[in-house]
């Protein structure tokens, strides 16, 4: 099998078990580039667990994953964060510590060597860089804040910001709106479609008014494969995900 | 940004203000035995400023660090020792030419590994390599693994352990549990004489200044930010783009450095080295001074290592018995009431007193300043 | 033949180092035990676990003092004694110990390690202010002193057989409570989550004052077992920390089987190289091939593919 190479993203047959349990299994699925991409499924199902696999958290036992034509599957992490795949993990994961500047700023992609880190000066490509940013994900007048006074939401922002900040060609996003407001989300929703020009983001989700707003497609994933793919509401009346949600 | 220049001015500030306490006052106010025992405490400021870095900073804590010390100062004690064994120094030996203790442990030729320290170039450039390419291979064995916490402690440890036992074995190549003593010159200049050793102090004084401005440098550039970003987040820093294993390495790699030369400066101002500066117990030693002038303050870890060794100093002449309660104390004090050392006592209580008093000067800055140095440092 | 022995003589000389490794590998296992208990099960670096290993050891050398002084007629059996004494005066201190200061410090594992071994430190000065600065050697009753003849020239020290026992009792006992009894599962379910076994009834701090309270007192029993094949100083412990360290990682802190498994690697090989090399080459060679393979494979050699 070869990855057609009009795909941004081609899984196939990916599979990983641990200690005997298989949690992917032989999964496959293809995201276009401009395509908002949902994952969803029941707990256990193995969201995060094809996340991990894709950045390289997690290794594959078998499969591949194929990037704009490049197998990922080999790569350490940074090297596939450079290759345009940005992660947001499920709670926010950001340096509460440093300032909101700092934090973007720190995702900014030059001086990512060793070296290139000691040689690296705030010019005017980095504040112009990280104010942008800012301005898309409604932190512009927080820069100088530390991070840690962020509220929940804002934490959440920000960190889909440090992804922005890469300039990544795939996102992928861990439950972005867990623990935001109904108009926290909406803004996020809308955040999605705005950055969705020359890029793809790859979604899991629990929260179904969330999914719709957002989704282009939608991969159901039970036990570790997929068991059912389309629009939401092509999935939603696909007999084999009622019996998923609803079964046992 | 006016908050970090002004903080970079003070930090700067804070170290002149050192400097002219280990240049200036201490010469003055101390006799030479007493300027000499200073300048050997010094020496272990510069474990300290690495372990800032590796520690306090990355959070990667090496209980090895007595290998770095112990390999720079053997270095320079190879290169001495040569010197020192020149065939007509040693024509009573049945091998001259070679070290003492080679002849009296029946080697009859220099081992290969001895022969490049004839060079005083090359025996300079081993003194901080030497330690840092040890690092290297243990730091991207370990971390490219993502090994790190305790299990990294332990393993530096071991190696530590292993490497004294090594030294301790094999005297015919290592001086044993003696060490390499009896240096005498450097390209034929007495190291023993009083005025030498008054120029040794203000070497290592100078090389000790030198570094921290290093390290200051270090930490206030973006590799600084990431290191310290690391030790929160190392997952996110990961998927932010960069080579986790490779900043480590770095920072164990500088600390490491800076040990070896902290070690070859002790031989020189002690006029020997020995197994007892390499193994578990001074290489646990040195992460105490650290702590307890404070882990994440460069000058607070100097300041560490300077009172510590003057209180061991002190009780090991007056009371000796007294020296483990008062040094278990300190370990389990420093964890337990003030987990950021004598910098953190500073930071809480005193200088914001000194602020008051000079609130008029300081106006100017930032009122979130030092808030903000507090948390992030 | 190698080095001039002969055929009987080189099997003879295998045998008894063989059963010398099985002895010392009896006291890694014993040594490793409460480590892998401490460490393993509750994730805490304790550096004083050697110091508590020769408090048991002090505790032996007490209880012969007083059986020799006192009780004559019972010094056969005094060492019975000690080791139950060992135990308790080892767990209590662990348990104190974990009261006063490790419970404050669960979050902060290298703290934890810096804590203990300025500890260790204060343990080893006490007693060195209580017992001396020098070696004490405990006094075996005659019965422990002899050996069987298997042949004439193999002899297997009664001593030795005697550490075996005390080893095979403790492992039995310690894989039954942590493995088998209702108390394991506590143990793990507090290491795991600390709030959701608090929400289920478990008393956290309980549990864990126990587990190291035991792991404690494992160490005493170890020391008291120890006192049959070497001396006692106040700075012994340190000696074999790292080493039984080693021990418990490099079997995978988490497997009893593990531990046992590299306890028997490591003083087998220890024993062997002894036989070829200089007791401290020997020492050097296997540590470096410990460290070697924790570089290679630092999750241990028997843990399993975890989920992360």
């Amino acid at each position: 099998m070869t990855a057609e190479t009009n795909f941004l993203l081609a899984v196939e047959g990916l599979s990983v078990s641990f200690d005997g349990f298989k949690a992917v299994d032989d999964l496959s699925f293809y995201v276009d580039q401009n395509e908002i991409r949902v994952i969803i499924g029941p707990n256990g199902a193995g969201k995060t667990t094809v996340l991990d696999l894709i950045c390289g958290r997690t290794r594959a036992s078998a499969g591949s994953v194929t990037f704009r034509g490049h197998e990922l599957t080999r790569l350490p992490e940074h090297e596939i964060v450079r290759a345009g795949v940005g992660r947001k993990f499920q709670t926010p994961s950001i340096y509460e510590d440093l300032s909101v500047f700092e934090n973007l700023e720190i995702s900014f992609p030059r001086g990512r060597s060793v070296f290139g880190a000691l040689a690296f000066r705030r010019d005017y490509l980095v504040r112009e860089r990280v104010q942008d940013v800012a301005g898309m994900v409604f932190l512009d007048g927080m820069l100088g804040e530390r991070a840690e006074n962020l509220s929940h939401g804002q934490k959440q922002w920000l960190e889909i910001g440090m992804l922005l900040v890469q300039n990544p060609l795939l996102l992928m996003l861990d439950e972005p709106v867990a623990g935001m407001s109904v108009s926290e989300r909406k803004k996020t929703a809308e955040l999605l479609h705005r950055i969705i020009r020359d890029r793809a983001v790859l979604v899991i989700e629990h929260d179904m008014g969330f999914v719709a707003d957002i989704a282009h497609r939608v991969t159901v994933l039970h036990q570790g494969k997929v068991i059912s793919e389309g629009s939401l509401a092509h999935v939603k009346a696909d007999p084999k995900v009622v019996e998923v949600y609803l079964g046992h | 940004m006016t908050t970090s220049t002004y903080l970079a001015r003070k930090d700067v500030l804070l170290i002149l203000l050192f400097a002219a306490l280990i240049m200036a006052l201490l010469p003055l106010a101390l006799d030479p035995f007493r300027l000499n025992l200073v300048g050997k405490y010094l020496t272990y400021g510069f474990v300290a400023i690495g372990l800032v870095i590796c520690w306090g900073d990355a959070g990667i804590l090496s209980l090895g660090q007595g290998i770095f010390f112990g390999l720079g100062g053997y270095c320079m004690a190879m290169f001495l020792k040569l010197e020192a064994s020149s065939v007509g120094a040693t024509k009573i030996q049945s091998t001259p030419g070679i070290p003492d203790f080679m002849d009296w442990n029946q080697i009859t030729a220099l081992p290969w590994f001895w022969r490049p320290f004839h060079s005083l170039t090359f025996a300079l450039v081993a003194v901080p390599m030497v330690p840092a390419l040890l690092a290297f291979v243990i730091g991207v064995a370990m971390f490219k693994r993502r090994v790190g916490g305790t299990y990294f402690a332990i393993i530096t440890q071991a190696i530590a352990a292993i490497l004294t036992i090594l030294i301790i074995g094999q005297q015919g190549y290592t001086g044993g549990v003696n060490g390499i003593t009896d240096l005498r010159t450097m390209k034929g200049w007495d190291i023993r004489s009083d005025h030498a050793k008054l120029v040794l102090y203000f070497a290592n004084a100078i090389l000790l200044v030198a570094s921290l401005l290093i390290a200051q440098f270090v930490r206030r550039s973006k590799l600084g930010r990431i290191l310290v970003a690391m030790r929160e987040r190392e997952d996110r820093v990961r998927f932010s783009g960069y080579d986790v294993a490779a900043f480590k390495i770095f920072a164990f790699c500088f600390a490491a450095a800076l040990a070896g030369i902290g070690g070859a400066m002790f031989t020189l101002q002690v006029g020997f080295m020995s197994p007892s500066f390499v193994g578990i117990v001074p290489s646990i030693e040195m992460v105490i001074f650290c702590a307890v002038g404070g882990r994440t303050s460069l000058l607070g870890a100097v300041y560490g290592a300077l009172a510590v060794n003057w209180a061991k100093t002190t009780f090991s002449e007056d009371l000796p018995q007294l020296w483990l309660f008062a040094m278990g104390t300190l370990f389990i004090a420093v964890v337990v009431v003030f987990p950021n050392g004598l910098a953190g006592l500073y930071r809480d209580h005193i200088a914001p007193r000194l602020g008051r008093f000079l609130r008029p000067q300081l106006r100017l800055a930032p009122t979130g300043d030092g808030r903000k140095q507090g948390a992030t440092r | 033949m190698l080095m001039g022995y002969s055929l009987a003589d080189l099997g003879a000389i295998f045998a008894m180092q063989g059963f010398a490794g099985l002895v010392l590998f009896s006291v890694f296992v014993l040594m490793a035990l409460g480590l892998a208990v401490i460490f393993g099960q509750m994730g805490v670096i304790n550096m004083a676990h050697g110091e508590f290993m020769i408090l048991g050891a002090y505790v032996t050398f007490l209880i012969s003092k007083l059986f020799a002084a006192f009780l004559p007629g019972a010094f056969a059996i005094y060492f019975f004694l000690a080791i139950v004494l060992a135990f308790i005066v080892a767990g209590a201190l662990g348990m104190a110990i974990e009261w006063l200061l490790i419970r404050h410090l669960y979050r902060r594992p290298l703290d934890t390690l810096l804590a203990t071994w300025g500890l260790s430190l204060i343990l080893q000065q006490v007693y060195r202010s209580i017992f001396g600065a020098r070696e004490v050697g405990v006094e075996l009753p005659n019965w422990m002193m002899g050996s069987l003849h298997m042949t004439e020239s193999i002899e297997i020290p009664i001593n030795g057989l005697i550490v075996m026992a005390i080893t095979t009792l403790i492992t039995a006992a310690v894989y039954y409570l942590i493995f088998r009894a209702p108390w394991g599962r506590q143990v793990r379910a507090v290491m795991q989550n600390r709030a959701m076994a608090g929400a289920v009834g478990i008393d956290a701090g309980r549990v864990d004052r126990l587990t190291f309270a035991l792991g404690c007192g494992i160490a005493g029993v170890a020391g008291s077992a120890f006192t049959m094949i070497g001396s006692t100083s106040p700075t012994a412990g340190q000696l074999y920390i790292v080493d039984t360290f080693l021990v418990v990682v490099f079997g995978g802190a988490q497997s009893l089987i593990g531990t046992i498994a590299s306890a028997f690697t490591i003083s087998q090989a220890r024993s062997t190289m002894e036989f070829f090399l200089s007791g401290s080459m020997a020492q050097v060679v296997v540590l470096l091939l410990v460290v070697g393979i924790l570089m290679l494979r630092p999750q241990g050699l028997f843990v399993l593919k975890l989920r992360r």
